[in-house]
């Protein structure tokens, strides 16, 4: 019971104190505001990027093309030396019957032009679309296919994948270190400005110190008030990456430069990243208050 | 029975000031004592070092059978909840009300609500201030004002109190109405200890008086011989 009534006394001196030094708490919430703000650009930036990355990922396909006069068994034999293949996480025939059909299918110009061919004529070739566990040795399993008896033609974008991909690699690297920077950068700016308010207090906690409050009594109401100021200051952070990714989303509909670059779905995204400003605005409030009330503690 | 001993005590500070030396001294429970003597004399040092504000470089400080000297940091609370300090400067919170001020006390240590409110009630009844328990302390006089710090410093029942010039800010009525509410207090069983420049007081209340010269007890008039 008599801790319950500590932890209530602890929370209302905490309110209380946010209240009663208003101008400097408020000092102290603007400035997690501002720098959750740009936490949080950093982390949707980051998360798109990451998304980016898988998305072209699992896209990059090697496609083998195969020399039209193969049988069906040299072609299972083919499918059998993919099938071998280290690193190979999925693969698929397609003959050139289908892929003549479904490009027939999607164009009338084609389709005028090809439905004249006949078995003989069509140049197109049987394939083996084979997708890799890893985008870093795609490298290594187009040469192995191309060694493959029968196969004519491996494409697989060489080197503007891996450009694209080392590309999104160096901004997601960014982020995550702008980020982290960001939240030591936060945390000092709140330990500085909390400092100042406990400065301000400083008649308070001797008081405290004089009639017999332990370090703990002391040091929870202003830990607790660094975590009401952290919460209240990522309160517009919040808001701004809720309506803001959810406006960009439905303006860009949904992908950015082209339909390849798809943009994270803002539900539950938005939510998530609410989520982690929460955590990190009071975490960061309280840790700053842990530090700035330290001093006053000796005795 | 003994409540306070000091055995050899010595206090140098890190500038190489002796403030206190060869102190020897004893105070019975129930006690009022004074300390008296010249500016720096070691009178603040003397009763820093029994609320352990202070340590001493040497020698033994034992207050309520605790040795306060060897007692480390993160235990000192321990001791300063049995002994409540008055202060020259008042050391109230200026944005907390009367009631407010004097139930902090008691708050820290998550005494029950109803508690609180006859306790504070009780004090400052016996400080003569039961009406102004909503009034800020700078709605109230330095003599009010005073009250209400030894309304707080009594509030947890200490078994000593320490008056380090309570009455240093006062103009002479005041201060005698200050007196009255501590002897009051004393009465009621606490131990007083109160520095003071003021030889009007000492006089006038006739209680053991300590007379402190650089750092030493040079007189210690018993109850009554202080002339």
């Amino acid at each position: 019971m008599r801790t319950f009534r500590i932890i209530g006394r602890n929370i209302r001196d905490a309110f209380k104190g946010v209240f009663r030094n208003f101008s400097l708490s408020l000092a102290s919430i603007s400035c997690i505001t501002i720098t959750l703000i740009v936490v949080a650009v950093s982390f949707v930036l980051s998360y798109n990027v990451d998304n980016f990355t898988n998305l072209v990922e699992k896209d990059v396909t090697i496609v083998a093309f195969l020399d039209n006069e193969l049988t069906d068994e040299q072609i299972d034999e083919i499918r059998d030396q993919i099938s071998v293949i280290n690193d190979v996480d999925k693969y698929e025939f397609t003959s050139k019957t289908e892929i003549t059909r479904d490009m027939m299918d999607s164009s009338e110009i084609f389709e005028s032009v090809m439905k004249n061919w006949t078995e003989d004529e069509n140049p197109i070739q049987n394939t083996f679309q084979i997708k890799v566990t890893d985008i870093n040795v795609i490298d290594d399993v187009a040469s192995e296919v191309k060694q493959i008896d029968g196969i004519t033609l491996v494409k697989y974008g060489e080197g503007m994948v891996e450009q694209l991909i080392s590309a999104f690699d160096i901004v997601h690297k960014i982020c995550i270190v702008s980020v982290i920077a960001l939240i030591l950068v936060t945390a000092f700016l709140i330990s500085n400005t909390i400092k100042i308010t406990i400065n301000s207090r400083q008649r308070e906690i001797s008081i405290m110190r004089l009639i017999g409050a332990s370090n703990l009594n002391i040091r929870i109401p202003f830990i607790i008030e660094g975590l009401i100021l952290g919460a209240l200051g990522s309160i517009i952070p919040i808001i701004v990456t809720i309506y803001g990714y959810n406006t960009i989303y439905t303006n860009f509909n949904g992908q950015l430069l082209s339909p390849f670059i798809k943009l994270i779905e803002p539900t539950p995204f938005v939510y998530m990243i609410s989520l982690i400003l929460l955590g990190i605005g009071v975490l960061v409030g309280m840790f700053g208050s842990w530090r700035a009330v330290r001093k006053h503690l000796k005795i | 029975m003994e409540l306070i001993r000091l055995t050899n005590v010595k206090k140098t500070y890190k500038t190489g000031v002796t403030a206190i030396q060869d102190l020897n001294l004893s105070i019975n429970k129930g006690e009022f004592v004074f300390i008296i003597g010249s500016t720096g004399c070691g009178k603040s040092t003397l009763i820093k070092m029994l609320y352990r504000e202070e340590k001493p470089t040497s020698g033994q400080i034992i207050v309520g059978g605790v040795d306060v000297g060897k007692l480390r940091n993160r235990k000192v609370y321990k001791v300063r909840r049995k002994i409540g300090v008055v202060f020259q400067d008042f050391k109230l919170l200026p944005k907390s009300t009367v009631y407010e001020n004097v139930a902090f006390a008691l708050e820290i240590f998550g005494v029950p609500k109803d508690e609180i409110h006859a306790k504070v009630l009780k004090v400052l009844e016996l400080v003569g201030l039961k009406h102004k328990v909503k009034s800020y302390p700078s709605q109230l006089s330095g003599g009010e004002q005073q009250r209400v710090a030894i309304a707080r410093a009594i509030v947890n029942g200490p078994k000593l109190l320490i008056c380090d010039e309570p009455t240093g800010n006062l103009d002479p009525n005041t201060s005698m109405e200050i007196m009255r509410v501590l002897e009051e207090i004393n009465k009621l069983g606490t131990t007083i200890i109160m520095v003071t420049h003021s030889i009007d007081i000492v006089k006038e209340l006739n209680k053991r008086v300590i007379v402190l010269d650089s750092g030493r007890v040079v007189k210690d008039y018993a109850e009554g011989t202080y002339r």
